[in-house]
């Protein structure tokens, strides 16, 4: 897998753990909901960065108090009809203002690569042979938009009034 | 009529380029066919039995001379030389390959049109009255708030992955002819006490398997909230919609199962939160609406003695004005509704040349305008009183002046199991066999409105639910059965239609539905008791003994 940024592959610093696995000392790991909720305490004292995978079917609201102790929210994508990461990303950056790392991984396919950023993801872990033209045409693809997202660009209905 | 400016052209530009990189990536074998699947959805290709369907959107039912005439271009180019006009004010051609989509798709930019989002999870063609801006009982034209909704849903980075497919209506008059509370969001417009737009929405309506009438959420939402409350209604149901089971996966699922009350509390909560995201400026909703200023239309003399005469000389006409001619809200002019449901012809089926023909009318005669229906008929919205009868006499040589609309043989109907990959039953075939036996005009006449709508599976993309009269097609075991429904009612007094019982096989399906007309006519409280009327007054029990009993 690489982790892609801004179009370019950049270092994974992060390693995902299972529930069960040892945490590695020091570490920068990323652990599921599930684990966050059961070893809260130890984690979220735990002096190295942390980051937390959400499932589809889990919101950002269900953590959206500790959500300040995260460097990254890494959003699974079962399968790329399974829309919820979108609203999820949305979420993270809008009603919570989360300034972290929103990664995609999962099912993440070249034509969904210029939504997802509009809703707030920036790093996207996708296979080693994954074309990194599918970044470029997600920045060039359309020039404008209609609705306001995450990037706060502005609008068609706003551009048309100076 | 809304006309693209230097964004709205880019976009749908830069759509067709984006398409054709799909397109080209696919043929590569770059991407699977299931990996291609939605994107070639979401610009209205389907992979039907026999080849590529392409829908293709009329944005709230409205199109210029210049826009027919690139459907017929499109027709004969790509085509067999015909489209096929459906429910939801779309046009579908059934004969299109797929290397060619590109192109067709290029074609149909130049003249303002594409087909995004007319499949797919995602937000579909908002669809409206087709006598907008045409029609007395509205508070205003409809047809600005569509274009606002067109544009805030194109390309919505959100909500293209929704559960399940989603359908926006647009009214402005408590006459629904747009069967907004079938939809998953139907929105009236209303004014209140100080003259402001507003909007009234409901929510969670749908037919498919799991008919549902919808409910109403909110009474009122002031113009400048429009986007968000409909953000708020789209992320608590993207986030929560069930994805477990495509069969309930639309909103009406999730809005029946939760209890509109508590699905009503999270969107209100998401409400509070987002009020003010989408900034739709004063400027932009006048900037909008000024294209659709009403046409400058003389006002002339309520009667016009050139349409009486023609009236008093020729029965034919006369029929035609009785059914298809509707009032204007400018003096001395009307509506006049074009019946693509001539006998013999698939319903919503329309050749080039007729389409070419149209074009020609409008131009002629009707300010430019042509309007489509969900009943799956052409409308000439702006017509002078004085012209109708030349309208009508060119419509009758191209087999465009059948005097039915609101009849009996005005049925809508599906494509069924001679096009549909989903299809158990052959729909056309039928409704032909309808229209046949019900082909006096006099006697449809003397039957007075009655809705028929079939569908040849449970999917209803013929509104089966809600007809007068409803037939669904079904397969038992591997034999087709026509299952027939009564009482439903798409319009503002909507419900849905209730089962009469065993279905009938091909060759009594038509008998049946004759036999309810008749029992209909011999219990009517005089002539202008419609069927509908009359079914609810009696009840289902009649026309059960008279399918079922006598046999």
């Amino acid at each position: 897998m690489k982790i892609v940024k801004e179009g370019a592959p950049v270092a994974d610093t992060w390693t995902h753990v299972g529930d069960e696995a040892e945490l590695p000392d020091g570490g920068a790991v990323i652990v599921s909901l599930a684990r966050f909720k059961a070893e809260r305490d130890a984690l979220m004292g735990r002096n190295a960065p942390l980051g937390l995978r959400l499932a589809s079917h889990e919101p950002p609201a269900d953590v959206a108090e500790d959500l300040g102790r995260f460097e990254v929210v890494a959003l699974e994508f079962p399968v790329f009809r399974d829309g919820r990461g979108y609203t999820h990303a949305v979420q993270l950056r809008q009603r919570f203002a989360y300034r972290g790392e929103v990664r995609a991984l999962g099912d993440v396919l070249w034509d969904q690569i210029p939504h997802m950023l509009r809703c707030g993801v920036d790093t996207f872990e996708v296979a080693d042979d994954f074309p990194l033209e599918a970044f470029e045409e997600a920045r060039t693809v359309f020039s404008n938009h209609y609705q306001p997202d995450t990037t706060g660009r502005r609008t068609v209905f706003e551009l048309r009034h100076g | 009529m809304y006309r693209y400016d230097e964004f709205d052209q880019a976009a749908v530009d830069e759509r067709v380029v984006q398409f054709r990189g799909q397109v080209e990536r696919r043929l590569k074998g770059q991407m699977t066919e299931e990996q291609f699947k939605p994107l070639r959805l979401m610009n209205g290709l389907y992979l039907q039995l026999h080849a590529y369907m392409l829908r293709v959107a009329i944005p709230y039912g409205t199109l210029s001379a210049a826009q027919m005439r690139m459907l017929a271009h499109v027709a004969r180019k790509y085509d067999k030389g015909y489209g096929h006009f459906t429910t939801r004010q779309n046009i579908q051609y059934n004969w299109p390959r797929l290397v060619d989509t590109p192109d067709i798709l290029a074609d149909l930019a130049k003249v303002q049109m594409h087909g995004i989002q007319t499949s797919g999870n995602c937000i579909r063609n908002v669809t409206s009255d087709p006598f907008a801006g045409a029609t007395a009982d509205e508070v205003e034209d409809p047809r600005p708030w569509c274009e606002i909704i067109r544009q805030w849903s194109t390309f919505h980075p959100e909500f293209s992955y929704l559960p399940r497919k989603f359908k926006i209506a647009v009214i402005a008059s408590e006459q629904d002819r747009a069967a907004i509370r079938l939809h998953d969001i139907g929105i009236r417009i209303v004014k209140d006490a100080a003259g402001e737009t507003g909007f009234e929405f409901w929510i969670g309506g749908g037919m498919g398997r799991t008919p549902i009438i919808a409910k109403k959420i909110r009474d009122f939402v002031p113009k400048a909230e429009l986007l968000d409350y409909a953000t708020a209604c789209l992320r608590v149901y993207n986030a929560l919609g069930r994805r477990d089971n495509i069969y309930k996966a639309r909103i009406k699922i999730l809005v029946h199962e939760m209890g509109l009350d508590k699905f009503s509390a999270l969107v209100d909560e998401e409400f509070a939160r987002i009020k003010g995201t989408v900034a739709l400026p004063e400027a932009e909703i006048a900037r909008i609406r000024a294209y659709f200023a009403p046409p400058e239309l003389p006002v002339l003399p309520a009667t016009s003695t050139a349409f009486e005469a023609k009236k008093f000389e020729d029965r034919a006409f006369r029929d035609f004005v009785r059914s298809n001619v509707r009032p204007h809200k400018v003096p001395g002019h009307a509506i006049v509704s074009i019946s693509l449901k001539a006998d013999g012809i698939a319903p919503g089926d329309a050749t080039a040349e007729q389409m070419d023909l149209v074009a020609d009318l409008a131009e002629r005669h009707s300010q430019n305008e042509i309007r489509v229906t969900h009943e799956q008929n052409l409308v000439l919205p702006h017509v002078r009183l004085d012209d109708v009868h030349d309208v009508w006499q060119a419509l009758k040589a191209a087999s465009l002046g059948t005097a039915n609309i609101g009849l009996v043989s005005d049925i809508i109907c599906c494509p069924g199991l001679d096009y549909c990959d989903l299809a158990n039953a052959r729909s056309i075939p039928v409704a032909e066999a309808i229209q046949r036996r019900f082909a006096d005009l006099e006697r449809q006449h003397a039957i007075g409105g009655l809705k028929i709508k079939m569908s040849g599976c449970i999917n209803a993309c013929g509104h089966h639910h809600v007809g007068h009269i409803g037939i669904l097609g079904v397969d038992k075991h591997g034999q087709e059965l026509y299952q027939l429904q009564l009482g439903g009612s798409g319009a503002e007094d909507a419900s849905l239609a209730k089962l009469t019982g065993a279905g009938f096989p091909p060759d009594r399906i038509v008998d049946a539905v004759e036999t309810v007309v008749e029992t209909y006519l011999g219990l009517r409280d005089g002539d202008d008791e419609s069927f509908l009327a009359c079914f609810r007054r009696v009840g289902m029990a009649p026309f059960k003994a008279a399918l079922y009993e006598d046999r």
